[in-house]
C-alpha cells in the first residue's frame, strides 16, 4: 500500500499546479467568458507544449502516461484552477475513441490531438436519452456510403472540434446495447448544422442536428454495430476525470473558505470563531477526505475487469455528487452574499462543482446503477 | 382545534381564484410558471392591477387604500396567487416600508409617500446591509450627519435588491458613534436621484444583475426625510424584521414549485420510466412534499396566533428556516429532474425570449439558475445561522 504519487507524477503535478498558479487567474477565466471565447487557445497551445495532453494517453498511443492516477492527477488541477480548456472532450472523450477503436489510419489523429493541433469532440446524447448510455436512436444507414440524421445534444466543445465522433445506430432499438456505431464526422460536413451554446459552468457545447450528412464507411470507428463495450469504457475514464476536476474545485472552495473564516470579522470577532460555523467546517472537510478516497479508488481500479471498475465508477460518481452539492452549498452560505456573485471565483467552482452532477449520470441514476450492479455481481 | 377554514374565508379563496383567473394576464403568468425574469413594467402592470382591485396592499388601513386582511386571508392570497404563477409583489414600498411609517412616522411622512408606493410612482428599495455589516447589521457604518436641515449621507449599502428600479431607498445609517451600535442607528428616506448617489449592479451565480451596491458621496437629505426619533432607527428595523413576515415561510412558492416538480418528473423518462418512478427520486420528492403538509399547518398555526394579536417571536425564525430548506430542496430536485438539459445557459430565454434550442424542454433553462438563486434564501434577511440564535438564545435564556 503506497497513497504516495510517484516521482513523475509529482512532477507533473508540481510543473501544472505552477502553471495555473502563474496564468491563470480568476480575471482571466472571468474575461475569457465575458468575451465570448470558448476558452483560452494561448493557455490551450501552452498545455499541449507542456505535455499534458501527452500525459492522457499511453506510450504506445503516443503519450506517456496514461493511467487513472494520471487521468485523475491532471483533472483536479484543472478543477483547482477552474480552467475551461477543452481536454475533457478532446483528449479523454475524443482522442481515448480513437486510441481505442481507430485503425492505423485513423490513429494517426492521435498525434495531432496530442499536440493541440486538432481538437475532437464526442456527440452522444440525444433529446431525452439522459443518462443512459444505450439511447441512441440517431439514424446510420447506407453501405460504401453512411448517411446520418439525427439531433445530438449536449456535445461538449462541438462547436470547436475539427472532427465530431459521432455515435449512431446502424441496427436494434434504442435501448439496445447492440447496433450503435461511431463515425468520424467533419465538423465543417455538409448537412451539419451546429449551434454553439455556453453551459451554466462556462464550458462551451453545442447541438448538432444531421440532416442527410453523408461519410464513407471508412469514417466508422471500429466494428459496426459494435460501439457500446467503447462507449462504456471512456465514459468511465471521462467520469474519473469530471469527479477529479469536481475534487480539485471542492479544494479551491474549501481553500477560500477556510481563509473567509478566519478573515470575514462580524460581531467583533472572525467568523470563525463561532462554534457553529467551526463544527460545519469540520464536516465539510471530512466529506472532501472522503471524495478524494473515491476517486482514488475509481482511478486504482480503472483498468479492472468490467464488473469490478463499473461498480466504483459508479459508487465515486454517486459520492461526489452528494458531497460535491454539500460542499458547494456549504461553502456558498459560510461565505454569506459575497459567495453568491459573479464577480468571486467561488460561485464559478460552486457551479462547476454542481452541474458535474448532470454529467455522465448523477447521484440518483448511479445510486440505482450500484444496485443493479451489485445484485448482477451476486 | 378544527383544520377547517370559515364559510368566509372559503368564500374568500373563491373570489381570489375568481380574481386571478380574469385579471392576471397569461404573459405574465407564463413568465413566472417558467421561471423567467419579469422586467420593471410587467411587474409595475401587476401591482397597477391588484391596485386597481385594492389589493395591492393586504395589511394597510383602508384609510390609505389597504385591504385590511388578516393573517389568514393574506396567506389564502399568497396561496391561490402562488399557484396561479402570479407574479411576486415587490415588497420593500408595500410590506417593508409602509408599516415602519405606519407605527412610527409622522402624518406628513404617511399623507406623502403611501398613495406614491400605491400608484407606483415610487420604487423603493432597501439599504441595510453593507459590507462590513451583514449578519452584524447593527455595524452599519454609513454616517449621516446633520448640517443645518439637512443630513450629509456618506457610506455604501450592498445587496440592494432591485435597486436598479427605484427612485428612493430607505436606509439604516449612523448618526451617533460614541454609543453601542445598536444606539446610534437612524432610518433615512433617501432619493435615489439626488446628487451623490451611484448604482453598481452586481451580477450573481445565476447570471442575474439582480442586487446593487449603493454609494453614498455627500448627499444631501432634507431632515423632514428622518422617520421617527433620530438614534431609534434599530427598534425600527426590528420591528419590521419581527412583525411584517407571515410570508417569510414561502409556503406559496413551495406548493407551485412542488407542483412543477410533479408535473416534470411524471414527463421525464429516465431509465425507461418516468422519473416519478424511480424508487430513489420519488421518495426524495415524497419527503419534501411530506415536510411541505407539516410546514403549511405551522405557519398556519403561527399565522393563526398572529391573527389573534400576538406577536410572532422565534416562530418566525423557524418559518424562516424550514420553509428555507424546503424552497432549496424543491429547486435542488427540479435540477436533477432536468438531467443533461439543465445545463445549457440561456440568458436571453432568461430574460424572457423563446427557447431556440432543439429538444430543449421549456422548463430546462430556469431550472439551474433557479437552483442556484435560491441559495440566498438562507443567507438574506438574516441568515439561517442568526436564526438559529434568535431562536437558541429564546429557549436558553442564557
Amino acid at each position: 500500500m503506497d497513497f504516495t504519487l510517484t516521482e513523475d507524477r509529482a512532477m507533473l503535478q508540481d510543473m501544472l499546479r505552477r502553471f495555473f498558479a502563474d496564468t491563470y487567474g480568476h480575471e482571466k477565466r472571468r474575461a475569457v467568458l465575458a468575451e465570448g471565447r470558448p476558452f483560452d487557445s494561448a493557455v490551450w497551445a501552452q498545455l499541449a507544449e507542456l505535455g499534458i495532453l501527452g500525459a492522457l494517453f499511453s506510450e504506445a498511443q503516443g503519450g506517456f502516461a496514461g493511467a487513472g492516477f494520471d487521468i485523475a492527477l491532471v483533472f483536479e488541477e484543472l478543477g483547482r484552477a477552474g480552467a475551461i480548456e477543452p481536454l475533457l472532450s478532446s483528449a479523454i472523450l475524443g482522442g481515448g475513441l480513437v486510441a481505442a477503436l481507430g485503425t492505423a489510419d485513423q490513429q494517426a489523429l492521435l498525434a495531432q490531438v496530442i499536440s493541440g493541433e486538432t481538437r475532437l469532440a464526442f456527440a452522444h446524447s440525444e433529446p431525452g436519452s439522459r443518462y443512459d448510455l444505450e439511447n441512441v436512436s440517431l439514424n446510420a444507414v447506407g453501405g460504401d456510403q453512411i448517411t446520418l440524421t439525427g439531433t445530438k445534444t449536449h456535445v461538449l466543445g462541438g462547436a470547436e472540434a475539427e472532427t465530431v465522433i459521432l455515435s449512431a445506430r446502424e441496427a436494434g432499438l434504442p435501448g439496445d446495447k447492440a447496433g450503435i456505431s461511431l463515425f468520424l464526422v467533419p465538423r465543417q460536413a455538409a448537412g451539419l448544422r451546429v449551434e454553439q451554446h455556453v453551459t451554466v459552468d462556462g464550458f462551451s457545447a453545442a447541438t448538432l442536428t444531421l440532416d442527410g450528412v453523408t461519410v464513407p464507411a471508412s469514417a466508422r470507428l471500429g466494428a459496426a454495430g459494435a460501439a457500446f463495450d467503447a462507449i462504456e469504457d471512456i465514459t468511465a475514464r471521462a467520469t474519473l476525470a469530471v469527479c477529479a476536476e469536481a475534487l480539485g474545485a471542492m479544494e479551491s472552495a474549501k481553500a477560500m473558505t477556510i481563509t473567509y473564516l478566519k478573515e470575514r470579522q462580524q460581531f467583533g470577532r472572525p467568523i470563525g470563531k463561532f462554534q457553529a460555523l467551526q463544527h460545519r467546517m469540520a464536516d465539510l472537510l471530512m466529506e472532501v477526505e472522503q471524495a478524494r478516497s473515491a476517486v482514488v479508488n475509481l482511478a486504482g481500479h480503472l483498468d479492472a475487469p468490467r464488473a469490478v471498475r463499473e461498480r466504483h465508477v459508479s459508487a465515486t460518481k454517486n459520492l461526489i455528487g452528494r458531497v460535491g452539492a454539500m460542499v458547494a452549498e456549504e461553502t456558498v452560505q459560510l461565505h454569506g452574499g459575497i459567495g453568491m456573485t459573479d464577480e468571486y471565483a467561488l460561485s464559478h467552482f460552486t457551479r462547476r462543482i454542481v452541474m458535474i452532477d448532470h454529467l455522465f449520470g448523477d447521484v440518483d441514476h448511479h445510486l440505482e446503477r450500484f444496485i443493479q450492479l451489485g445484485l448482477e455481481a451476486d | 382545534m378544527d383544520l377547517s377554514y370559515t364559510a368566509e374565508q372559503q368564500a374568500f379563496r373563491a373570489e381570489v381564484r375568481a380574481f386571478l383567473a380574469e385579471a392576471l394576464p397569461k404573459r405574465l403568468s407564463e413568465k413566472v410558471r417558467l421561471g423567467k425574469r419579469l422586467n420593471k413594467a410587467e411587474i409595475e402592470e401587476w401591482h397597477a392591477i391588484l391596485n386597481a382591485r385594492g389589493w395591492l396592499a393586504p395589511n394597510w388601513p383602508a384609510e390609505f387604500g389597504g385591504a385590511e386582511w388578516d393573517a389568514v386571508e393574506r396567506q389564502i392570497f399568497e396561496e391561490e396567487a402562488c399557484l396561479a404563477h402570479a407574479p411576486r409583489v415587490v415588497p420593500f414600498g408595500l410590506m417593508m416600508l409602509a408599516p415602519v411609517l405606519l407605527a412610527f412616522g409622522s402624518e406628513a411622512q404617511k399623507r406623502h409617500y403611501l398613495p406614491r408606493i400605491l400608484s407606483g410612482e415610487d420604487w423603493w428599495c432597501q439599504g441595510y446591509s453593507e459590507p462590513g455589516a451583514g449578519s452584524d447589521l447593527a455595524s452599519v457604518k454609513t454616517r449621516a450627519v446633520r448640517d443645518g436641515d439637512e443630513y450629509v449621507v456618506n457610506g455604501q449599502k450592498t445587496w440592494t435588491t432591485l435597486g436598479q428600479y427605484a427612485n428612493w431607498i430607505f436606509c439604516l445609517v449612523r448618526t451617533d458613534t460614541d454609543c453601542k451600535p445598536q444606539q446610534g442607528i437612524s432610518f433615512l428616506l433617501i432619493d435615489m436621484t439626488s446628487p451623490g448617489v451611484t448604482v453598481r449592479p452586481i451580477t450573481l451565480i445565476d447570471g442575474e444583475a439582480e442586487v446593487n451596491e449603493v454609494f453614498f458621496d455627500n448627499v444631501r437629505v432634507p431632515t423632514e426625510n428622518l422617520v421617527g426619533t433620530e438614534n431609534q432607527g434599530w427598534t425600527y428595523a426590528k420591528y419590521l424584521l419581527t412583525h411584517e413576515r407571515t410570508n417569510i415561510a414561502g409556503v406559496g412558492f413551495s406548493n407551485a414549485a412542488l407542483a412543477t416538480l410533479k408535473q416534470v418528473a411524471a414527463n421525464t423518462l429516465s431509465g425507461g420510466r418516468p422519473l416519478a418512478q424511480n424508487p430513489h427520486f420519488a421518495a426524495r420528492m415524497a419527503q419534501v412534499e411530506i415536510d411541505l403538509m407539516a410546514m403549511r399547518t405551522t405557519n398556519l398555526r403561527v399565522v393563526s396566533a398572529a391573527a389573534k394579536g400576538q406577536a410572532p417571536g422565534a416562530e418566525s425564525s423557524m418559518l424562516k428556516i424550514k420553509g428555507t430548506q424546503i424552497r432549496q430542496e424543491l429547486t435542488s430536485l427540479l435540477r436533477r429532474a432536468t438531467g443533461p438539459d439543465a445545463m445549457p445557459f440561456l440568458p436571453d430565454y432568461l430574460e424572457g425570449g423563446d427557447n431556440q434550442m432543439s429538444g430543449l424542454p421549456d422548463h430546462a433553462p430556469t431550472a439551474a439558475p433557479s437552483y442556484f438563486n435560491m441559495r440566498k434564501l438562507s443567507i438574506f434577511g438574516g441568515s439561517n445561522e442568526i436564526q438559529r440564535g434568535i431562536i437558541s438564545k429564546a429557549i436558553l435564556e442564557l
